[in-house]
C-alpha cells in the first residue's frame, strides 16, 4: 500500500514537473524560438481541461448509476467542435481580431463596452466556476482518502487547502508573468497540454487494465456489460438531448473553455486540427468508462463509491503503480481545471471589477504606464488568490458532500446563461445591450430561483417552498413552473430560464436602440472577415522581423531603429542582426514607436504586422483620437506661434510709441525748461538790481518792480495752464454741462481777451443776430477757447488795423470761425501750432504757446473739433460745435 | 575798460537787465533781438563780447555761432552763450559750436559781469 507520505512526495515531483515545464515553455516563448508552443496539438490538448476531476472521476461514477448518459458530457463539446466552421471559428476570429481576453470582455465589447455587462457576466462565472473549484478540491482531497485509509474530516480540510495554496502559487507565478494584450500564457497551456497526456494515459492504462487484466479481453468485456444493469438502461431522450445542449453550451460558455479555445488560440490552424483530435481525445476518454464502471461494481463490494473506481480497482488488484498514475491523472484533471479557471477568472475580476474601481479612484493621479502594468497584476494576483480563496471556502462550507458533484451541472446551467448573448452577439447585428442585460437578468433569476436555490435545499428555502409554492402559488414552484411538473429538475430550469433568457433579448434588443459605439462593435462582431487571420504561420519569425525593421526606420529614422534591432539582437543571443519576434522585443518596439506616433498607433501597427491582425474599430478609434490631438497640439503651436509674432509686432509698436514718446517727453521738458527759466530770468536779474539798490532812479525802481510783477504772473500763468493741459490729456477734468447763449459766451471771452488790450485795438466784427444759439455745454470752457483765439488775434495779428471777423453758421453742427486781417500762418506751421509749445512767430507776445493745444483738448471734451482753415485773408480758425447740444433760440 | 558789448537775446525783459547791469559798469551795451541777420549784425559792429542766445526767433545762437566760428574776422570773438534750456547736451552743443562762456538761465548779475570782464580782452 502506498503511503500517504510517498503520495505527497509524488505529487509534489509531479507538481515540479509541471513548474518546470511551464518555466521552459515559457522562456522558449520570450525567446521567440518556440514554434512548437503554437502546434495546434498543444492547443488541442489544452481543450482538455474541459476534462475535470468530475469527469475523470465522476464519468465512471454517473456510468455506474446511469449508464451512458455520461456520454452526453462529451458529445455537447464533440458537436460543437466538428461544426466548428459555423460558431467557433467566428468566435475565435473575433477573439484574436478584437483581442478580447475573457468571455466578460467579449460580451462587454460586443455591446459597445458595457463595463455594466462585464461585471454581470464576472459576477455570474464567478459564482458558476465556484462550486467547481471546490469540486476539484474534493476530488483530490477524495482521491488521497483512498490512499490514506485514514479519513477524518480535518485531515481532508488540510489537504484540499495546501491544494488550494499550491494551485494559487503556480496560477499566479505562470498566470501573471506578463501582461500580453492577448493574454496568452505558453507556459500554462503547455503544462495543461502534459497534463492532458497524462490524464488520457491514466485513464487508458486504467481501462486497459480492466478489459485484458480483469476480464479478460474485448468479447469478454462486452459480455460483462451486457450481464450488468448498464446494458439495460434505458435511454431518456428528453434528458439526452438537453444535456448534449447544456455541454455544447458550457463548453463555449465556461471561462476557463474561453480561455484556452478563444484567448489562448493563435490561428485556424490550431482550430483545424482540434475539430476532429478534440473529439477524438474525448472519445478515448470516454473509452473505458462503461468497463471500468461495471468491472468495478462488479468486483468491489456493493456500496463503494463508483466516483473512485479508477482508483479502486487498481488498489483492489494491488496495482499501486497503477494507481498511482490514475491518482496523478485524476490530479491533473483537477489542476488544470482550477489553474485556467482561476487566471480566467482573475483576468474578468481585475478587468472588469478591480481596474474600473481603482481608475475611477485614482482619476487624477497620473498614471504611468508601468505604475498602471504593476496595478493591473498586483489586481491579477489578488484576484487568483482570491477565486481559489473562494473555492477553498465553498469546498469548506459544504462539507465536501455529495451534493458537489451535482453542482458541477448547476454551475454549467448558470454559465450557459451568457449563450444568448454571445451567439446573438456574434451573429445578429440587431443585438443590443438593453437586450443583452434584459436576457442576462432573467436568464440568471430564473437559474438561481429553479436550480441554484434549491439546490442548497432546505437550508435555505424553507419547506413549504418545495410544497405548495412561494406564498401558496403552486405556479411558482421552482421546480414545476407554471405548474408543468414532472421534468428532470436541470431539464426543466433550462428549458425555462433560456428560453426566457432568449426571449427576453430578443425583445429587448428589438424595442432598443443601439448606441454608435455598439453598432460599430456589433458590425465588426458579426461582420468579422471570414478569410483573414490565421493564414499566417508564425515560423514566418524572421519575415515578420523584417517586417517590423522597415516599418521601425520608416518611423524611427534608418539609424535609430537598426540600433534598435541589433541591440534587442544581441540582448537574444542572436547573432544576425534581426531579433526574434518575442513579446519582450514588441513590447519594446512598441514602446519605442509610440513615443513617436502614439501608444495605440503603435499597438496597431506591430499588431498588423506580428498577428496578421487586422485593426478593429477601437485601434482606428485610438488612432484617430491621437491623430486629433497630434492637429490640435500642432493647431495650438500654430496658433501660439502666430500669436508670438502678433506680440512681438505688438511690443515693437509699443517701444517705438515709448521711444517717441520718450523723446517728445524730452523735448517737452526741455520746453517747460525754457518757458520757466526765461521769466525766471528777468525776475532774478531785477531783483538783484533792487537788492544792490546802487544807482537806480525811483522811476527805474518802480519799472523793475512792475517787470518783476509781470514776470511772475506769467510764470502762473504757465503752470496754470501746464496744470490745465494736464488734467485734459488725462481726461480727468469734469466738464460743467449747462444752457447758455452763444452770444453771452462771446460777449464774455472778448471782454476778457481785451482787457489788456491798451494800445493795439483789435476790432471784433460779430453778427449779433445769427449767434443766438442756445448751447448745452460747459460754457466756462468754452468761453477758455474763445478767449484763446480772440487773445491769439490780439497778439500776432499783423495788420495796420487789425481786425478779427466771428462768424457763426448753422448747419448741421455749429461753427464759429474767427478771421483776422493778418498774414496768418505759414503754410508749413499750420499743421504744428496746435501743438505744444509751438509758438511761430516771434516771442514778444508772450505766451507759453499752450493756449491751442489747451483749446483743442477742450473743444475735443466738448464733442467739437477746431482747427486751422487755409485759404483765408488772414489766420482763420474753425470752432465746430455739435449741435444735439446747441438748440436753436425759440 | 569801456569795451563793447552786443547782447542779441529775444526776451525784451532780459535784454534790459544786462544791459542795466554792463551799463552800470560801464560797458557800452547794444542789443539785437532777431536770429536771422544776427551775424551780420555782430560783423558790422565788431564787439569786443558778444552775448548770444540759444533760442532766437529766425535761427538759432548755435547756428550763429558757428557761422562766426567759421569767419576769420569773427573767429576769435568771445562769446557767452545764454540758455534757458538747462540740459548738459546744451551745454556739449555750445561748446561744439566754439561759445567761450556758456550759461544758464537764470544767471546772478554779478556772474554775467564776471564772464564779460574775463572775456572780453585786455
Amino acid at each position: 500500500m502506498t503511503t500517504l507520505n510517498a503520495l505527497a512526495a509524488i505529487s509534489i515531483l509531479y507538481v515540479l514537473f509541471l513548474f518546470a515545464v511551464a518555466f521552459f515553455a515559457e522562456r522558449a516563448s520570450r525567446r521567440g524560438r518556440a514554434n512548437w508552443l503554437r502546434a495546434p496539438i498543444v492547443y488541442t490538448l489544452s481543450l482538455s481541461i474541459y476534462c475535470t476531476a468530475w469527469t475523470f472521476y465522476g464519468a465512471v461514477g454517473s456510468a455506474a448509476r446511469n449508464g451512458f448518459e455520461y456520454l452526453t458530457i462529451y458529445l455537447g463539446p464533440s458537436l460543437v467542435l466538428i461544426g466548428w466552421w459555423w460558431v467557433l471559428r467566428k468566435l475565435v476570429r473575433i477573439g484574436r481580431v478584437q483581442r478580447i481576453t475573457s468571455i466578460a470582455d467579449l460580451i462587454s465589447s460586443r455591446y459597445g463596452k458595457s463595463n455594466l455587462l462585464g461585471v454581470g457576466v464576472t459576477l455570474l462565472a464567478v459564482i458558476g466556476t465556484t462550486p467547481y473549484i471546490a469540486l476539484q478540491l474534493q476530488s483530490v482531497t477524495l482521491s488521497v482518502e483512498v490512499f490514506s485509509q485514514a479519513s477524518g474530516g480535518e485531515q481532508e480540510q488540510t489537504t484540499a487547502f495546501w491544494v488550494a495554496v499550491g494551485l494559487a502559487v503556480f496560477t499566479v507565478i505562470f498566470g501573471t508573468r506578463n501582461l500580453d494584450a492577448n493574454e496568452r500564457h505558453h507556459g500554462v497551456v503547455m503544462a495543461i497540454a502534459v497534463e492532458a497526456i497524462v490524464k488520457l494515459a491514466a485513464l487508458m492504462a486504467v481501462g486497459i487494465f480492466v478489459v485484458w487484466g480483469i476480464s479478460g479481453g474485448v468479447s469478454e468485456t462486452l459480455e460483462r456489460i451486457d450481464a450488468s444493469s448498464l446494458g439495460h438502461w434505458e435511454v431518456n431522450g428528453g434528458r439526452w438531448a438537453g444535456l448534449m445542449f447544456l455541454s455544447a453550451a458550457a463548453f463555449l460558455c465556461l471561462p476557463r473553455m474561453f480561455q484556452v479555445m478563444v484567448v489562448e488560440n493563435d490561428n485556424d490552424q490550431q482550430l483545424r486540427m482540434a475539430a476532429w483530435a478534440f473529439p477524438l481525445y474525448l472519445m478515448l476518454m470516454s473509452l473505458f468508462i462503461v468497463p471500468i464502471a461495471v468491472v468495478g461494481l462488479d468486483v468491489l463490494p456493493a456500496g463503494s463509491n463508483p466516483d473512485l473506481f479508477v482508483l479502486t480497482v487498481p488498489l483492489e488488484y494491488g496495482q499501486n503503480a497503477l494507481a498511482l498514475l490514475s491518482f496523478l491523472g485524476g490530479f491533473s484533471s483537477a489542476t488544470s481545471m482550477v489553474i485556467v479557471a482561476a487566471i480566467a477568472l482573475s483576468t474578468m475580476v481585475s478587468n472588469h471589477i478591480v481596474m474600473p474601481i481603482w481608475l475611477r479612484v485614482n482619476e487624477n493621479v497620473v498614471s504611468v504606464s508601468g505604475d498602471v502594468r504593476n496595478v493591473v497584476l498586483l489586481s491579477r494576483r489578488l484576484s487568483i488568490g482570491g477565486v481559489l480563496a473562494l473555492g477553498y471556502l465553498y469546498y469548506a462550507q459544504s462539507g465536501g458532500g455529495a451534493a458537489l458533484s451535482e453542482i458541477g451541472l448547476v454551475a454549467f446551467m448558470g454559465i450557459a446563461q451568457v449563450l444568448p448573448a454571445m451567439l446573438g452577439g456574434i451573429f445578429w447585428r440587431g443585438a443590443t445591450r438593453f437586450g443583452a442585460l434584459a436576457g442576462l437578468t432573467v436568464g440568471f433569476s430564473i437559474w438561481v430561483y429553479t436550480l441554484y436555490l434549491p439546490s442548497f435545499g432546505a437550508a435555505i428555502l424553507p419547506e413549504s417552498f418545495f410544497d405548495g409554492g412561494p406564498f401558496g402559488l403552486i405556479w411558482l414552484h421552482p421546480q414545476a413552473l407554471f405548474g408543468i411538473s414532472g421534468i428532470d429538475p436541470l431539464l426543466h430550469t433550462m428549458i425555462w430560464s433560456l428560453t426566457f433568457n432568449a426571449v427576453a433579448f430578443f425583445v429587448a434588443s428589438l424595442s432598443s436602440f443601439p448606441s454608435p459605439l455598439e453598432r460599430l462593435q456589433g458590425a465588426q462582431f458579426v461582420n468579422i472577415q471570414q478569410g483573414t487571420g490565421g493564414a499566417r504561420s508564425w515560423s514566418q519569425g524572421s519575415a515578420e522581423a523584417e517586417d517590423l525593421m522597415v516599418m521601425a526606420q520608416r518611423i524611427l529614422g534608418s539609424a535609430d531603429a537598426q540600433r534598435l534591432f541589433l541591440r534587442e539582437a544581441r540582448r537574444q543571443g542572436s547573432d544576425t542582426h534581426l531579433p526574434a519576434p518575442t513579446a519582450e522585443f514588441l513590447q519594446i518596439l512598441e514602446r519605442e514607436l509610440s513615443g513617436s506616433v502614439g501608444a495605440a498607433t503603435a499597438h496597431a501597427m506591430v499588431g498588423q504586422i506580428v498577428g496578421g491582425m487586422s485593426i478593429s474599430v477601437e485601434d482606428l478609434m485610438a488612432v484617430a483620437d491621437e491623430t486629433a490631438q497630434m492637429m490640435e497640439y500642432s493647431a495650438t503651436l500654430e496658433a501660439q506661434s502666430q500669436e508670438l509674432s502678433r506680440t512681438a509686432a505688438q511690443l515693437r509698436a509699443a517701444n517705438d510709441k515709448l521711444t517717441r514718446l520718450s523723446v517728445q517727453k524730452d523735448a517737452f521738458l526741455s520746453q517747460i525748461s525754457h518757458e520757466l527759466r526765461t521769466p525766471m530770468t528777468s525776475i532774478r536779474a531785477f531783483s538783484e538790481i533792487l537788492r544792490d539798490g546802487d544807482g537806480i532812479t525811483a522811476e527805474e525802481q518802480s519799472k523793475y518792480a512792475s517787470i518783476i510783477h509781470d514776470e511772475a504772473i506769467r510764470l502762473t500763468r504757465l503752470l496754470d495752464d501746464l496744470l490745465d493741459l494736464s488734467v485734459l490729456e488725462n481726461g480727468q477734468v469734469s466738464l460743467n454741462l449747462g444752457e447758455g447763449m452763444l452770444s453771452d459766451v462771446l460777449d464774455r471771452a472778448e471782454a476778457a481777451a481785451l482787457a489788456h488790450d491798451d494800445k493795439r485795438g483789435l476790432q471784433i466784427k460779430r453778427d449779433r443776430e445769427s449767434e443766438q444759439v442756445w448751447l448745452n455745454t460747459d460754457t466756462e470752457r468754452l468761453s477758455q477757447v474763445f478767449i484763446n483765439l480772440i487773445s491769439n488775434a490780439r497778439k500776432y495779428c499783423d495788420a495796420e488795423s487789425p481786425a478779427l471777423a466771428i462768424v457763426v453758421t448753422k448747419g448741421e453742427a455749429l461753427t464759429v470761425d474767427f478771421i483776422d486781417n493778418g498774414s496768418g500762418v505759414a503754410p508749413e506751421a499750420q499743421d504744428v501750432i496746435f501743438e505744444k509749445f509751438a509758438r511761430v512767430s516771434d516771442q514778444k507776445a508772450g505766451g507759453a504757446g499752450l493756449g491751442l493745444a489747451i483749446s483743442r483738448q477742450i473743444v475735443t471734451r466738448l464733442g467739437g473739433e477746431i482747427s486751422y482753415l487755409s485759404g483765408q485773408s488772414g489766420a482763420a480758425f474753425r470752432v465746430i460745435l455739435p449741435l444735439e447740444k446747441a438748440l436753436a433760440a425759440q | 575798460m569801456a569795451g563793447h558789448v552786443l547782447v542779441i537775446e529775444d526776451e525784451p525783459n532780459i535784454i534790459e537787465a544786462i544791459s542795466f547791469i554792463l551799463s552800470r559798469e560801464g560797458w557800452h551795451v547794444a542789443t539785437h533781438s532777431n536770429g536771422e541777420d544776427a551775424a551780420e549784425i555782430v560783423r558790422s559792429r565788431a564787439p569786443d563780447v558778444l552775448i548770444l542766445d540759444v533760442m532766437l526767433p529766425g535761427r538759432s545762437g548755435y547756428d550763429i555761432l558757428r557761422e562766426l566760428r567759421g569767419d576769420a574776422a569773427t573767429e576769435n570773438l568771445p562769446v557767452l552763450m545764454l540758455t534757458a534750456r538747462g540740459q548738459s547736451k546744451d551745454r556739449e552743443m555750445a561748446e561744439r559750436a566754439g561759445a567761450s562762456r556758456f550759461m544758464t538761465k537764470p544767471f546772478s548779475n554779478a556772474e554775467v559781469l564776471e564772464a564779460v570782464r574775463a572775456l572780453a580782452p585786455a
